[in-house]
């Protein structure tokens, strides 16, 4: 049996204990916690779906072991914003239509929230092949991107006042 | 991009909720992460569960030894085969229907004889999923490799390995209309093909999952990702308890598309939980998931049409071979909807369709979007351009000699109630490509259409019902009560959208319960393009009803005629003169007090017929047809064989546009899905065997690959459904697959006739041209 260890994990700002062995991904540990915002879709990093921000990086949470995680910031998309103060990227994507089964739709905003801290007016390429990693089966993407576009600006214009 | 171009010119009603592009009442909570899947729900002492399974197609179990495994501490339960000797599980068609079950029932875990790669072999229960996979690993199993058939036409040879009966036919369908020899005999060209198609799969983003628990009354819960909550009845018959002590919880579905259709984790949930009398949860892995559940049927589609140089249609023949896979499953049913799409939305008067689904030890197949339908319009709108390129007719002109119009007789002789624009669908769909894109050096430009049928409701023979029930609370908002599952589509939403528009509230005004076996009124499946047709004519019936009672109400306080009585905003008053107004919670409170009452349970009854006659397949099949078209341009590198879609253009007569984003989302998602299905998705297997089991392998269409689909939505508003509505779920992908291979062939010169239409494939023919 794989010995296990306490480790810290600073999530969406709050920081919380859990005891893991080696080899528990972050996605495994994340949810343990009752952060059940973040969706396990292959545990191999091929559909995106489990997405969280590292220090501001969208990372495949199942390709994390969870103690590498440890003394750096995680944000999932809960940590974004709530039903009160939905972030950009969450209004947009709920108004757009962006959003239809759901499962997808942490893991693009997660995406999403990554690429426009590099790049906050993106080009519709731009958001292409910053969500390149995501897979959608429901929406053909458009309204996505259309989303992504309509946050940048909100969130520019936000910037600027 | 969308636009709805085409209406009729007078609408009595003004319709104030029904027809705007509203925010789903679903988005929200999703978009901030607040929405509880099935997957996120677990109980105090819970056990952790695990399918093992067999790694080889055909074999014969000669031993397995689970002594190793029990003996792992952690490990609670272990099921084998051994264990439930009479135990069989049903495969049939799911739901409310009262028809007597077929009898294709099959072994839940391996007794003796092992039919596909992946079989379930035994069940573990243990305290953690660590300790489950690590007893999984324990197991011992002896398979003696048996002869197995991996091919439908050599599972038809003489001597062929038997999956079960005396020959491995699983299902056939007919359907005989006029004379084709003579048809045949009047034509100045007969052109003959053959299409083939491919197993695909869903690819969900949420992999199969469930908790079960026993409650205090013995009853068996399970809380589960399905379109079919009405499974309880199968689970129960599969593990021994009557139908009133098992029920399900559906919650939001992550995804569907046909593969949520038939059971998954439930019944090995209700035997682990009914065994240790604890709560279990089952949670498929990405890989449990692509191995797991029923697939596409790869269908071979022989085409053999009489034209006249003119370009009338004088006779067809199609001869379909299906690949069932190693159970029955769905396979009937999909046969039966392919021979009735067989041959297109066009008039045809002398028709002969055989069609034969043949067990193989490949997975089994079953519902996917589109279910058979989808199958045969890649074959006949692939043929329709042949046909037109043998005489020399530009294709859409070919199309217009012989779209059935409004009132025509389809193949099976039904006439569709609805109007049947196909041809309006494909004009627009054409005119939107808009200025060609220029071939330049080795990339070719070409383009394509595939106009469709698609039916919306089930088959008409099961006698398809669907409940809702729909109150005003006393503070003026509405409750909606449904057992509907919503899988993605945004079916709630639409509840909530028609009880808001009957009753004159908004939409947030509105809570749906739903997807709860034992506590919301059953409503079928979310299944066969039905869940808005049927449930939501059951929530306007019920809606209406409240509505009328209060109107009444109403009308006697002001001392007018209820007729003139209307509802909007929150408010009731007469329609000409709105200083006579109240709100809807004062009137929901007088109501109330007298005992006027605020709710109603509707049913919806499709319409009832009996099967169609097995010799001739004539008679009604589905209750109506949607109809429309997708057009699409493509690049294609004849040098790397690479194709680019350019542009995607999907029109469709949806009826009445309910909630018309949600309706692009259906356009827009089906043409993406339909173009992995053109291009890139292939469940390969060999000798059975998935050689895909991950999305690496597996190639969906990404954020890289699709362009912006442009949807024309159009409304006769003929549908059966509410406001007129038919249906778009199943319709929005039908059209799409062929559309690309016309694309293709316009573009390099060359039929590439079976799905996918790979880069390596194009190379292929081109080098086979040269």
């Amino acid at each position: 049996m794989n010995r296990h260890r306490t480790i810290s994990l600073d999530v969406n700002g709050r920081v919380r204990e859990i005891a893991v062995p080696s080899h528990r991904t972050l996605l495994e540990a994340l949810r343990e916690l009752g952060c059940l915002d973040v969706k396990c879709g292959c545990e191999k990093g091929d559909c995106g779906a489990c997405a969280v921000l590292l220090d501001g990086e969208a990372v495949d949470s199942c390709l994390t072991l969870a103690w590498t995680a440890e003394g750096r910031a995680i944000t999932t998309v809960a940590g974004l914003g709530s039903a009160e103060k939905p972030h950009p990227l969450q209004d947009a994507l709920a108004r757009n239509g962006g959003v239809q089964c759901g499962y997808c739709t942490p893991g693009f905003i997660i995406a999403a929230a990554s690429l426009l801290r590099e790049t906050p007016n993106p080009t519709e390429d731009d958001i292409r092949f910053g969500l390149g990693g995501n897979l959608c089966r429901c929406t053909g993407y458009r309204k996505i991107f259309e989303a992504v576009s309509e946050a940048a600006t909100a969130m520019d214009a936000g910037a600027r006042t | 991009m969308s636009e709805i171009v085409e209406t009729p010119t007078k609408i009595d009603v003004e319709e104030r909720q029904v027809g705007r592009p509203l925010e789903r009442t679903d988005a929200r909570a999703k978009a901030i992460g607040a929405t509880r899947y099935a997957g996120d729900f677990t109980m105090p002492n819970v056990l952790h569960a695990k399918v093992v399974r067999t790694n080889i197609a055909s074999a014969t179990l000669r031993r397995l030894d689970m002594s190793k495994a029990r003996a792992l501490p952690g490990v609670v339960c272990i099921l084998t085969g051994a264990d439930l000797p009479d135990r069989m599980a049903a495969t049939d068609m799911p739901g409310q229907t009262g028809q007597q079950r077929r009898k294709t029932d099959h072994q839940i875990l391996v007794g003796e004889r092992v039919r596909y790669f992946g079989e379930p072999l035994a069940l573990i229960a243990a305290e953690t999923r660590d300790i489950a996979e690590r007893a999984a690993t324990l197991v011992e199993a002896e398979l003696e490799p048996y002869p197995g058939v991996y091919d439908p036409i050599d599972a038809l040879e003489p001597g062929a390995p038997l999956l079960y009966g005396a020959d491995n036919i699983v299902a056939m369908q007919k359907v005989r209309k006029g004379d084709v020899e003579r048809g045949f005999a009047s034509a100045d060209v007969v052109v003959e093909n053959t299409y083939r198609t491919q197993f695909i799969e869903h690819a969900f983003l949420e992999p199969e999952v469930g908790l079960a628990w026993v409650d205090q009354d013995g009853v068996i819960n399970i809380r589960v990702s399905t379109q079919v909550i009405e499974h309880f009845r199968f689970v129960a018959d599969a593990v021994g308890v009557p139908h009133n002590r098992v029920r399900i919880q559906g919650a939001l579905v992550g995804g569907g598309f046909g593969g949520k259709e038939d059971i998954t984790v439930e019944v090995y949930l209700a035997l682990l939980a009914k065994a240790t009398q604890r709560p279990v949860r089952l949670e498929f892995t990405r890989e449990d998931s692509l191995v797991g559940h029923g697939k596409r049927h790869p269908f071979v589609m022989k085409y053999r049409t009489g034209v006249t140089k003119d370009g009338r249609i004088t006779a067809l023949q199609c001869d379909f071979l299906a690949d069932a896979g190693a159970y029955v499953f769905l396979s009937p049913y999909v046969l039966l909807y392919s021979v009735v799409a067989a041959p297109g939305p066009y008039r045809i008067d002398n028709l002969r369709v055989d069609a034969k689904a043949v067990a193989t030890n490949n997975m089994y197949t079953s519902a996917f979007r589109g279910f058979g339908a989808a199958q045969a319009c890649v074959a006949y709108e692939q043929q329709m351009d042949e046909v037109a390129k043998a005489i020399g007719m530009d294709p859409l002109k070919f199309r217009r000699r012989n779209y059935l119009h409004d009132g025509e007789t389809m193949g099976t002789g039904f006439v569709p109630p609805s109007n049947i624009w196909t041809e309006r669908c494909a004009d627009r769909a054409w005119v939107a490509l808009g200025e060609p894109t220029e071939s330049s050096g080795a990339v070719k430009v070409g383009r394509g259409l595939a106009a469709y049928l698609q039916s919306y409701g089930r088959i008409t023979a099961l006698h398809d019902t669907s409940e809702c029930w729909v109150g005003v609370e006393v503070d003026g908002t509405v409750v909606v009560r449904s057992g509907v599952t919503d899988i993605g589509a945004g079916q709630v939403s639409a509840l909530a959208q028609i009880a808001a528009e009957v009753l004159g509230v908004e939409m947030q005004d509105v809570v749906v319960y739903n997807s709860d076996s034992a506590v919301t009124p059953l409503a079928g499946t979310t299944t066969a393009t039905r869940a808005l047709y049927m449930t939501g004519n059951a929530c306007r019936l019920a809606a209406e009803a409240v509505r009328r009672r209060l109107v009444a109400r109403a009308a006697t306080k002001f001392g007018v005629d209820a007729s003139t009585v209307d509802m909007a905003f929150g408010n009731v008053f007469v329609a000409d003169d709105p200083t006579q107004s109240m709100s809807l919670a004062e009137l929901a409170r007088i109501s109330a007090a007298e005992g006027i009452h605020r709710s109603e349970l509707a049913i919806f009854r499709a319409p009832f017929t009996d099967k169609v006659d097995p010799e001739t397949g004539q008679g009604q099949v589905h209750p109506d047809y949607a109809f429309g078209a997708h057009a699409i341009e493509v690049a294609v590198d004849t040098e790397t064989g690479e194709i680019t879609v350019l542009k995607s253009v999907g029109a469709h007569d949806v009826g009445r546009a309910i909630n018309p984003a949600a309706v692009e989302g259906q356009i827009e998602g089906g043409a993406t899905q339909g173009q992995g299905y053109a291009l890139s998705e292939e469940m390969i297997y060999r000798e059975g065997r998935l050689m895909t089991p991950s999305f690496s392998e597996y190639l969906i269409p990404t954020t890289m690959d699709v362009p912006i689909v442009q949807s024309i939505i159009l409304e006769s508003r003929s549908g059966l459904g509410p406001f007129g509505a038919k249906g778009i779920g199943e319709a929005a992908l039908t059209p799409v697959a062929p559309a690309i291979a016309n694309a293709v062939a316009d573009a390099i010169g060359v039929r590439i006739a079976e799905l996918p239409i790979t880069p390596e494939k194009v190379v292929a023919a081109l080098r086979h041209k040269a």
